[in-house]
């Protein structure tokens, strides 16, 4: 292992246990980033020639590896940024190194097996064994059910970890007290997703606790505390001010995304109060993300964009406007339950669900790999830039604008023809599909996607050599 | 006093104000601690909300009450109407009854069949590419109405050579590869004939779920004329 992470990293014999358990998790993350693409892009493909893979891999399975690589990876790699924070704030290693490396293993070894039963064998017959071994077909969370007490197992370990390591340190930090009371919450919520129901209503609306209080709540909050610490490192914020501005996130966060999850009970059968707790709720959820904005903009300004580490400011602040405009407006978009009602299960929600990964929780991990990088191959300056970071970083964002744009046209589209001229059945579903507005935004789909994956490789060369040519001497102007 | 949305929206907010008020009195605002002590104050509040609503979500929506109704309406004929009261579309049930595959089932057995049912669902992952009461993946048609499609009596029952809505229904599900009305063709999932009547069953099932009005004039079609 210690092989493999040197190779990919750099030099890590002066790292701290911690800090090397995170370099695993981040090296299996960026491989499944890869993996998430691939899906996609076959998926994307097959909206275009529905007969590629018809009988080998259809599109649910396709759909379900891309959604479910994307889950696990950008899992992964917030647990290998806690690891990297950890050392920093408790000041000392990681208590369980040996139980963190063995954590690390199992949910690697659960995945690869899940992975390859959804593509060996798919699908089962109609009962509980399949539940249990092969996919529980509840988008998202559609891992069996021996994998979901896996993975609340491996969450176990993570945070006792990270409990028994602040408490042998004897101190806490605010991040730190935000980031365990977080996380008891997203490994608990996760187990609400762990039981089988006939009634679809309660089906979904516990499916939501998971979905919903995981990436508009405590996802966020993660990141919140992430993005935080990644500003102390970068730019040199003080603690106290990161502090202050990560209580409020968590103040509006949790203040409007709790009862936001009331817009998912729009339509699955629940009372009609909660049109308007969650129309209500749910448009405010965009104000902590403003405040992000402001926060992370405001700190850049402060201290005139001057930074030891470029890959790593700019992917803040792709992950304050991208978590803005994709979670934030592009939620807005469609949250109040007038509009909704027409534009629930179209195109829309992809292309919401498209910019709101990439900027909230792609380009957090980035923002963490990139100070990694810049710890191990130039701790002392001169500043960590490359000219391959910035083809990746306007590549990779020019063609998730092309995608999300391409969703969006097609969800305005879908919405109009098939559910308001349209009565919403299955001749209306396909008559909407063939419309050129519709159909044609997916050629653009593929296409920006196929460019998506191009600048992928860019990155992953990037994070392979930044930093390790020796550059000429600059003048160092630390943050 | 009847609490609805409002109510909630307003007492959660102006308990989370006033709480926070006075837990941080005295506190400069500037302080992180001020935002800190607001930060539990809020989130303890809207979850203490949420799981009230929870708990009054789920008496309201238990198999058999008046929004999600018992498994035996799939002996009733189902409808789906506007109503003007509401000012949104509800499934209308009976009172005449419409049996399915020629038989009345009992409460237990109707039970049965839609467990079934929904596990035959999950298990082919139908979610990712349909979507089940708006959820789920675009590639395939909504699914939340589909008992009440028009295009099985328009155009399946002949394609399949069925006597009834529920023969074709069954023949497709089995056979979906031989019936494709489109080139994106559903992928035959290896499902069987006692699948494929659970599958349909629930589908009429979920059809009579008060679902607040979505999909919005599901089969008044201006796009779409048999």
């Amino acid at each position: 292992m210690e092989k493999i992470l040197t190779r990919f990293w750099g030099d890590i014999s002066n790292l701290p246990e911690s800090r090397k358990i995170a370099l695993m998790y981040w090296t299996v993350a960026i491989a499944l980033f890869g993996a998430q693409l691939l899906f996609g892009l076959i998926a994307a493909y097959q909206y275009i020639n529905p007969d590629f893979l018809y009988t080998v891999m259809p599109f649910n399975i396709t759909r379900m590896l891309h959604i479910n690589a994307m889950v696990v990876w950008l899992l992964m790699g917030f647990i290998g940024g806690i690891y990297w924070l950890l050392p920093d704030e408790t000041g000392r290693d990681v208590v369980g190194a040996k139980l963190g490396r063995i954590a690390f293993y199992l949910l690697t070894g659960a995945v690869a097996v899940v992975v390859l039963v959804y593509i060996l064998v798919q699908m089962g017959k109609g009962n509980f064994f399949t539940m249990w071994f092969i996919n529980e077909g509840r988008e998202y969370i559609e891992a069996p059910r021996w994998a979901d007490i896996g993975i609340v197992a491996v969450m176990g370990i993570i945070y006792y970890n990270v409990l028994a390591t602040v408490l042998k340190a004897k101190k806490i930090t605010g991040l730190l007290g935000v980031l365990l009371i977080d996380l008891i919450a997203l490994a608990g919520l996760y187990v609400a997703g762990m039981f089988f129901t006939p009634n679809i209503t309660y089906d979904q609306f516990w499916w939501w606790w998971v979905v919903h209080l995981w990436v508009e709540a405590t996802w966020e909050v993660l990141v919140g505390v992430l993005m935080g610490w990644a500003l102390m490192h970068v730019l040199g914020t003080p603690r106290r001010i990161i502090e202050g501005w990560l209580y409020l996130e968590v103040l509006l966060v949790f203040g409007t995304g709790i009862l936001g999850l009331g817009h998912h009970y729009y339509w699955i059968g629940t009372p009609e109060y909660w049109l308007g707790i969650g129309g209500f709720f749910s448009s405010l959820e965009p104000i902590p993300l403003v405040a992000m904005i402001v926060h992370a903009v405001y700190d850049a300004g402060v201290h005139k964009l001057q930074t030891v580490n470029r890959p790593a400011l700019f992917f803040i602040f792709l992950q304050a406007f991208g978590n803005f405009f994709g979670a934030g407006v592009w939620g807005f978009m469609h949250t109040l339950p007038q509009i909704n009602l027409y534009s629930h299960g179209t195109q829309m929600a992809a292309s919401h669900g498209h910019l709101a990964f990439f900027g909230a929780y792609v380009a957090t991990n980035l923002v963490l790999m990139y100070i990694a990088l810049q710890h191990i191959r130039a701790p002392h300056g001169p500043i960590l830039d490359s000219k391959t970071w910035k083809i990746a970083y306007v590549g990779m964002i020019v063609s998730m604008v092309g995608m999300v744009g391409a969703l969006l046209v097609a969800g305005f589209a879908q919405t109009f023809f098939e559910r308001a001229i349209g009565g919403a059945t299955w001749q209306d579903y396909i008559m909407s599909q063939m419309h050129p507005w519709v159909k044609i935004p997916m050629y653009w789909r593929l296409g920006f996607g196929i460019l998506f994956f191009i600048f992928y490789f860019v990155l992953v060369y990037d994070m392979l050599t930044i930093g390790k040519k020796k550059v000429e001497a600059v003048e160092v102007k630390p943050a | 006093m009847k609490v609805g949305w409002l109510e909630v929206t307003v007492a959660t907010l102006f308990l989370t104000l006033v709480l926070g008020a006075v837990w941080t009195r005295g506190r400069n605002w500037l302080d992180p601690e001020f935002w800190k002590r607001y930060a539990i104050i809020g989130s303890a509040i809207m979850f203490i909300a949420l799981i009230i609503l929870t708990f009054d979500t789920l008496a309201k929506t238990k198999i058999g009450s008046d929004r999600v109704p018992s498994p035996t309406v799939i002996n009733y004929k189902i409808d789906y109407k506007y109503d003007p009261e509401k000012g949104y579309f509800k499934p209308v049930i009976g009172p005449e009854k419409e049996l399915l595959f020629g038989k009345e089932y009992s409460e237990e057995e109707a039970m049965e069949l839609i467990v079934k049912g929904k596990l035959v669902i999950q298990s082919r992952a139908c979610m990712d590419c349909h979507t089940l009461l708006g959820n789920g993946a675009y590639y395939a048609p909504d699914l939340t109405k589909a008992w009440l499609d028009p295009k099985w009596e328009k155009v399946m029952i002949a394609a399949t050579q069925s006597k009834t809505k529920e023969e074709a229904m069954v023949k497709f599900l089995m056979h979906p590869d031989k019936y494709a009305t489109w080139t994106r063709r559903m992928p035959n999932l290896d499902i069987d004939e006692e699948e494929a009547k659970a599958v349909v069953a629930y589908l009429k099932w979920m059809a009579a779920i008060n679902t607040n009005g979505f999909p919005d004039h599901f089969g008044e079609s201006k796009l779409v004329k048999f």
